[in-house]
């Protein structure tokens, strides 16, 4: 409620400041609010930072080594799906795909993507489980399942080192302006954006940890609090958490406009699954 | 244990004397019993009580674990080769699930 009024303080400053200055510049103004949609201070490419260099030296080197990091369990786990057969057809990913070092190698990068049947924007997990239905003739993985977490991290991992690139062109177009909408929009209780933190104040301090600059490098990541992997989505669930706003499902269209948003945010990054973050 | 997996990481070869880094990852919850669901319901223990490594079959190194361990235990060890032969990693939880894996070494 506080943070609800004292965002329409600004408001009515920025008011003010525009009445008194007669529309010149105005300094001090920390956003510009428009429809109630904050217009973002966007982070230059020479600021981006992974979230991996907010962690400890002792994290960092945890993560980059395959014999320590936790998440490396999960690539197993995935490595071994990957050749077993499923479903009704009995096939398994080999089948089709062949060998995941080559041909998923740059998939990840490309994803969230405009699946070319249907039209609609995919993820990861979304397209492992439209091929366990059409193809495989499977029952489709939950979402946050051992085996959707293992079969992500595992694809994921043959593009870890590789820079994101996903398309906001042509159909993904109305997605990646949802998704932006989404990034800039007050919501919940707090009455904040993912931009408030994110964008202007990254690197800063809240509950004891530094805010990272939010940039989906890493997934599924295996994160402390959680002593498990997990997706992107329950990542931003615990965001949306945070914020007291509605927590949406997993796959929901706002979380997957909001990951091609987050990609896009975060072109040219390197992929870094499995990451570990606190 | 049936769906989980565990990775080691064992040099191929080593010279004779020679000490080696042994680690060793494996997923488990290690859920501790102390915890409660959205119901309130108590969640069951569930953790690695054993973790035992032979090397040719003798004992090399062992631990008890509680519920104090993080889940997905982590345990590297040193140890000093004379002889080529099988590493076997031996874990044992709570409700009587075992996993194991083995690793050749080459001493030469």
């Amino acid at each position: 409620m506080y943070a609800q009024l004292s965002g329409l303080r600004f408001t009515a400053l920025t008011f003010l400041a525009v009445l008194f200055v007669g529309g010149a510049a105005w300094p001090v103004v920390p956003e510009l609010v428009e429809d109630g949609q904050i217009i973002p201070e966007s982070l230059k490419p020479e600021e981006r930072r992974s979230g991996t260099t907010f962690l400890s030296e002792a994290l960092r080197a945890q993560q980059e080594d395959e014999g320590t990091n936790p998440g490396m369990l999960w690539v197993t786990t995935g490595e071994e799906l990957w050749t077993t057969p499923a479903g009704s057809e009995n096939k398994s990913c080999v089948n089709c795909h062949g060998d995941a070092e080559a041909s998923m190698k740059g998939v990840a990068a490309r994803y969230p993507t405009i699946d070319k049947t249907t039209g609609e924007l995919l993820n990861l997990e979304l397209r492992i489980n439209q091929c366990r239905r059409e193809r495989q003739g499977a029952e489709p993985f939950p979402y946050e399942s051992n085996e959707m977490l293992g079969l992500t991290a595992f694809i994921a991992y043959q593009s870890r080192g590789m820079p994101i690139s996903v398309s906001i062109d042509g159909p993904a177009a109305r997605h990646f302006e949802y998704g932006r909408k989404l990034f800039t929009t007050r919501q919940g209780q707090l009455n904040l954006a993912c931009t408030q933190c994110h964008d202007e104040n990254w690197g800063r301090k809240l509950r004891g940890d530094t805010i990272s600059q939010g940039h989906p490098t890493g997934f599924p990541i295996y994160r402390l609090e959680w002593q498990s992997l997990g997706s992107l989505h329950r990542r931003l669930r615990a965001c949306s958490l945070g914020v007291r706003a509605e927590v949406l499902d997993y796959g929901s269209p706002e979380y997957l406009a909001l990951e091609l948003y987050l990609a896009w945010r975060a072109r040219g990054m390197p992929i870094e699954t499995p990451a570990i973050r606190r | 244990m049936s769906m989980t997996s565990a990775r080691i990481v064992v040099p191929k070869t080593a010279k004779r004397g020679e000490v080696v880094e042994i680690k060793t990852l494996i997923k488990h919850p290690m859920e501790t019993g102390y915890r409660r669901d959205h119901r309130g319901q108590v969640i069951p223990r569930h953790i690695i009580q054993r973790f035992v490594a032979t090397y040719n079959g003798e004992e090399v190194f062992s631990a008890d674990l509680t519920q104090g361990v993080a889940a997905n235990p982590y345990f590297a060890f040193p140890l000093r080769v004379e002889e080529s032969g099988e590493i076997t990693f031996t874990w044992t939880d709570d409700r009587g699930s075992t996993h194991t894996e083995k690793a050749e070494i080459t001493v030469a």
